[in-house]
């Protein structure tokens, strides 16, 4: 039976800051699969980075923990879950609001959630309080045109 | 990043050439401050032609360096964002506060 998923990856890491490029790093690969473009990518990437760093900062609040981070391929969509067991968060709906943050002396912009969800097809947060929080995340990539045929017939005719 | 300072002119360019998250603004922001403090320039400007990669880190990067710039006397700019830079910064409306230029930069 084949399963519902085409491919799936788990990555783990201790929440230390320097991991946030790693992790987004080795997401945009495993994605590459899909043969995004170069601004799915990135787009990608950013949504990994902000989600990697709300765990390690404010999750963890840089005490030491570990950042879990799955990622599915399911026909041309990627699916990412970025968790912690950290602290959790008390009011999501207030925390997902633009320029909210709880860490304005860190010079944290509180555009960390808006950024997922504006560079990704969606984004759910879970949340309790004293046990940890995931964000699931997902991003369908556009199949590419197949022009390089066409392009290549007049290129002949000439 | 690389740190230039134009003497006759006051101004203070930083070309920040490493990718830009939570990670790495730490020691930009650190180094920048105290060159800010220490050449007193008339204008800052953050040129990011070179960097590949920001995530919102960036943006309380320059919101901060903004306002320690702003309270010494100067004024901070911001040059050549890529499309991707200039689609976070928008996101969070600095770009109504701070002045975006095109600069030069000679390697």
């Amino acid at each position: 039976m084949k399963s519902e998923f085409e491919n799936e990856m788990k990555l783990e890491f201790i929440s230390k800051s320097s991991n946030e490029a790693f992790a987004r790093i080795t997401v945009a690969a495993f994605a590459s699969q899909l043969d995004p473009t170069i601004e799915e990518l990135a787009d990608i990437k950013t949504a990994v980075s902000e989600a990697v760093t709300n765990c390690i900062i404010h999750g963890y609040d840089n005490r030491q923990g570990i950042v879990k981070v799955v990622a599915k391929l399911k026909e041309n969509e990627i699916i990412i879950e970025i968790s912690d067991k950290g602290k959790g968060i008390e009011n999501i709906e207030i925390a997902k609001e633009p320029l909210y943050t709880t860490k304005p002396n860190l010079e944290r912009s509180g555009m960390g959630f808006t950024i997922m969800e504006s560079f990704m097809d969606s984004m759910e947060v879970e949340s309790i309080v004293g046990l940890g929080t995931k964000i699931t995340m997902t991003k369908k990539i556009k199949p590419k045109e197949e022009e390089t045929e066409e392009e290549f017939e007049m290129i002949t005719k000439e | 990043m690389e740190t230039k300072f134009y003497k006759k002119d006051k101004v203070l360019v930083f070309k920040i050439t490493e990718e830009i998250d939570d990670n790495s603004v730490q020691k930009i922001r650190r180094r920048a401050d105290y060159e800010i403090e220490r050449y007193m320039p008339k204008r800052v400007i953050f040129d990011f032609d070179s960097v590949s990669f920001m995530d919102s880190a960036g943006i309380g990067l320059i919101i901060g360096r903004y306002k320690f710039t702003n309270m010494l006397g100067g004024k901070l700019e911001v040059a050549n964002l890529t499309p991707a830079v200039k689609r976070i910064f928008e996101m969070s409306g600095i770009l109504r506060l701070i002045p975006v230029t095109r600069i030069r930069t000679n390697n």
